[in-house]
Order: structure tokens, then sequence, then C-alpha cells
């Protein structure tokens, strides 16, 4: 809220992608792909299939290392890091097929997602008293915030595999909330989704945005949706990016369109 | 058709039921205690695979190794029984986190197939350093752990029931307990269950698999250690203890590969099994039959149940 108020054409940049390359094997998922990230928008990834997008998403969560190019968080590079180090720098994520504990109830799935913010030592924990016993209440406390916001009470003891994929979608959602990230990663987070669903979606995306604060990046494919939440969106196409801008500069742009309706590439 | 049945499958344990209740009691118990050595191997092997995906053909050398360190201290340190515990538990995880740092890690994303053939190595590897470091005799466990038969039993309602396996069996019991309560109420225990569904969320939301998996290791020798003292207090700590780990497979096609309580209640009906089939169906098929009923119940069990009884039935999209 605070950005769009603030007068100053230059918004804090949290995240910055530089001339980012990465490949596996002989393939280039991403080539020379720069941009940037501002603190508090939502912004989106889009592109056809195969562009890259999600590549992207685990460049900057740590999964990938990209050959060439560096990436700046909160104004510091990045070095090469193991992947787990992304969530305790602030980077939480969903997943484009649901990544969930299956076996676990969702109040489980949803307190790994403290994980990062849970450090009593681990003679405490096993003997499951002491100040590893406080611990794990105040952080309950946090996770049920987020179950309320969410609003998935009804099915705090259910194991989520037995979920369906509307709720698990959810409660992923949750489980990234609940690590408090300063930016949060959505990969297709309405994909499958009735319409009933999506609405619900995009409500829940904005309200992080709006309530929390979060600087959000999503991939999406439905235009709509992308057009009513998004601040700025990036567009991939064989992973180069082609455009860059506010959602009415994107979809006025000829080359977007051309790739949308696959024209030909020389 | 009926003639040649009834002998074989019912008469025996008719007759045993009605004429000696008492002799069939103790088969089933001797039976029972049997089965929890078992399941405590069995264990071992779940949460390794659970965790990580290996299949840890080491866990029988690892329990192996961990009675060969305990007496082994005990005898040429001349330590008392407690500080040996301590000090084998200790050198267990540092084991757990050697096998991690300079096995696993350099394994990672490799096929099931080179981790297993790392863990067979880490097999021979063991045997051998236990055995250059504590020779190959055969040792005696002393740790006090009572044995003979049990008088009480013995006097009341007249069973023969060896102490040790009545110890074994409430340490058994005392182990799952405390592990259950581990994995089910610590962030330590949740991360491992996390682990052991999505490698890729666990990583997402902080979890470092490294840690996790040295966590697991040194769990998986804790186990090894406490079935180690009761295998080797049992019949000596020797090297062919490492062979029990082969009894552990029937146990884990049995009970599923992937959970815990299949381990347990997968090593309870091998061991009753054996014992009732040595018993009543040994003679009529020239004895010995102990040594390979588990593992014809276990091909049983693969042709009509191949994920066990407690595993998950494995699902792939073609």
């Amino acid at each position: 809220m605070a950005a769009l108020e603030q007068p100053t054409p230059q918004p804090e940049v949290l995240l910055a992608v530089e001339d980012v390359t990465l490949s596996f094997g002989g393939v280039q998922a991403i080539k020379n792909v720069s941009f940037d990230i501002h603190k508090g928008e939502i912004r989106a990834i889009i592109g056809p299939n195969g562009a890259g997008k999600t590549s992207m998403l685990n460049v900057i969560n740590g999964f990938y290392h990209p050959q060439q190019g560096t990436i700046w968080f909160k104004g510091v590079e990045r070095s090469e890091m193991r992947p787990y180090v992304a969530a305790s720098q602030g980077v939480s994520r969903t997943f484009q097929n649901i990544a969930l504990f299956r076996g676990m109830s969702t109040l489980d799935n949803i307190m790994t997602g403290r994980v990062t913010k849970m450090n009593k030592n681990i003679f405490w924990q096993a003997l499951h008293l002491g100040p590893a016993r406080a611990e794990e209440i105040e952080h309950r406390a946090k996770v049920e915030e987020v179950i309320d916001f969410l609003e998935i009470q009804h099915i705090r003891r259910t194991p989520v595999g037995r979920l369906p994929y509307g709720l698990q979608k959810r409660v992923e959602l949750a489980r990234a909330l609940a690590a408090e990230p300063e930016l949060l990663l959505l990969d297709e987070p309405m994909a499958g989704m009735n319409l009933e669903e999506k609405e619900d979606m995009s409500r829940f995306v904005l309200d992080v945005n709006e309530q929390f604060g979060t600087t959000i990046a999503l991939i999406e494919h439905d235009m709509a949706v992308v057009m009513d939440l998004s601040t700025r969106v990036v567009v991939l196409d064989h992973g180069e990016l082609i455009a860059d801008g506010t959602p009415d500069e994107v979809s006025a742009n000829q080359k977007v369109i051309d790739a949308y309706l696959g024209v030909a590439h020389d | 058709m009926y003639d040649a049945v009834y002998p074989f499958l019912i008469e025996p344990f008719a007759k045993m039921w009605t004429d000696m209740p008492l002799f069939f009691a103790e088969t089933v118990i001797s039976g029972v205690m049997a089965g929890v050595m078992y399941s405590l191997v069995a264990l071992g092997f779940v949460l390794i695979y659970k965790a990580s995906g290996i299949f840890n053909f080491a866990q029988g050398v690892l329990a192996l190794f961990a009675a060969l360190t305990l007496t082994g201290i005990m005898d040429n340190f001349g330590a008392p029984g407690w500080l040996a515990i301590i000090l084998t538990v200790a050198i267990m995880f540092g084991l757990a986190w050697l096998i991690q740092k300079l096995v696993f890690n350099h394994l990672i994303n490799q096929e099931p197939i080179i981790l297993f053939m790392a863990t067979l190595g880490l097999a021979y590897f063991l045997e051998g350093a236990g055995d250059i470091m504590w020779g190959s005799d055969v040792k005696v466990v002393n740790l006090g752990i009572p044995q003979g038969a049990s008088q009480w039993l013995l006097d009341g309602p007249g069973l023969y029931v060896e102490k040790l396996e009545i110890v074994a069996a409430v340490t058994a019991a005392i182990l799952v307990t405390a592990l259950t309560i581990f994995f089910q109420k610590t962030r330590i225990g949740r991360a491992l269950r996390a682990v052991a569904d999505d490698h890729q969320a666990a990583m997402s939301v902080g979890i470092s698999l490294e840690k996790i998996w040295i966590v697991v290791w040194a769990v998986a020798g804790l186990v090894a250690l406490v079935a180690g003292i009761m295998w080797g207090t049992k019949s000596g700590v020797q090297f062919s203890l490492s062979l029990i780990a082969l009894k552990a497979l029937p146990v884990l096609i049995l009970g599923g590969f992937t959970s815990v309580p299949g381990a347990i209640v997968g090593g309870l009906i091998i061991g009753v099994g054996e014992k009732i089939a040595e018993v009543y169906w040994g003679p009529a098929l020239g004895g010995a039959i102990e040594n390979w009923f588990a593992y014809m119940l276990a091909l049983a069990f693969l042709l009509f149940r191949p994920q066990g009884l407690f595993g998950e039935k494995i699902i792939e999209r073609v």
C-alpha cells in the first residue's frame, strides 16, 4: 500500500535478476534475462509453455544455479548456495504440481513452514519439554493466524492427501505464508481451478499483498487473473525476455501478441 | 482331500491347543520375542528408506559394528557398561555424520541402485573396520542383562520364557514409543517426515536435507546399537550377526518398506509364524523350516500384496 502513496519514481528493489543464463546440457532454458521485482508489488511472469517461467522461479528460489548472471536480493549479491538457504533468507514458494507433505495433517504441513524460525536445540526437542515446548506453542499461535486468514480451520486435522485439489493449493499457500516471507513465489496458483476457486485464490493473493505487504512473484496462465492482480508483468518466450511493463503495456506489445498467437520465429 | 489336509493343517494345532495349551503359549511367546528382534533391525531399514530412499544394506553390519564397539570399549578399556553405551552412541552418531559427508553427499540425485551399491560397500567397509579395531573372535556382551528362564513365569503359570527376551521386548517397546514421540511432536521429527514425503517441498520451506539425513543415520545407528546389544547378548557378538539383516528383508516385504508400524507388525508375524511352523509343521517337512519359512511367506506376500501390509501403494502415472 505504502508503495502506491510514495511520490518517488524509484521504488525499492527487492530482487534483481541480471543477465541470467541457465542451460541444461545443450538446452538453454533462460537466455540473458534481466528484470527486477519491487518491494510490495505483485509481479507476474507469463509466457507460453516452455518459455522458462518455472526455471526462472527455480533460479530465484535457489534450486538452480545459473551458469551466467547475478541475482541481487535485498541489495546483496547472492552467492551460489544450497537450495534450502533461500527459505531462511525470506523467500517462500508454492509449486505448479502441489508439493505438500501428503501424509501429514494440514496443521503439521503449515508448521513445517515455521522451520526456519524455530531454533531450540535438538536436546530439548528430543525430550519434548522445556524451551522447545514453549517454542512449539508460540509458533502454533502464528500458524493459527494463517489458518484463520486462509479460512481453512475446518481441515486443520485432515491429512492433506485426502483434501480436494483447490484446498490443497490453499494449504500450500498457507505453508508458504507461515514462514512470513518477504518474497512469495507462486507457480500457477490457480491452475486447474474452477471459476469460484480462482476468485477465492485471487482474493487471497491480493489480501496477502495488501495486509502483510508481502512482495509476490507469480506465474499464471489465466490472462484475466494476471491483468487484475499484477502491478507489472514480465513476458518470457523461449527463454528470452520479450516484454516488461504494466499489464496494459504488455498486452499491447506486438511481440507478446505474436508469441501467444504462435508466429514463426526466425 | 480332507484326509490329506486335516492331519497337516488342522490336527496339530487342535491337538496342541487342547492337549498342551502351555506349550502353544510358549511357542507363540518365543515367536513374539524373536519377532521383536527382527523388528529392531527392520526399523533401522525403514527409517533410512523413508527419509532418503536409500535401501541400506549395511543396517545389519551397523548393528554388528555397534555391538563390537561396545564390547571392545568394555573389554579393552575396562569401561563400565553405562559409559561404554554413551561412548558407543557418540561413535554411532559420529559415524552417521561421516557416512553422510563422505559417501552420500557425493551421490545426491543418483539412481537408487547406485545408492544401494554404496551401502553394500559401506557394509564391507564397516565389517573390515570392526575386525581391524576389535578383532574377529566371538565376544560376550556383559551389560548385566539377566539371562535364563524367568522364575516368576515358571512358578506361576508354568511358562518357560527367557529373561533376556522379556528385556528385549520391553526395550524395543520403549525405543519405539520414544521414536514415535520424537517423530510426531518435535520440529526435527516433523522435518524428517516432511523430507520423507517430498524432498523439493522440504527444501523450499528451508529444511536442509543433509542435516536430516545425518539425523536419520544417527537414529538408525542408535536402533542398530539396541539390536546389536540384544542379539549379541543372545548369541554372542560375532560376524554372522550381520546376517540378521537378511531376516529383516521378509519382515520389510510383509510390513512395507515405508512403514514403522509395518516393521514391527511384520517382525512379529515372521517371528511367531516361523516358530509355529517349525514346531507344528517342521516334523512333517523334515525339520529346520524356521530357516526358510520367512522367505516363503514373503514370496507369497509379494504375489498378493507387493506393497506390504502397511506400505504405500505405488501408483505411477504412465
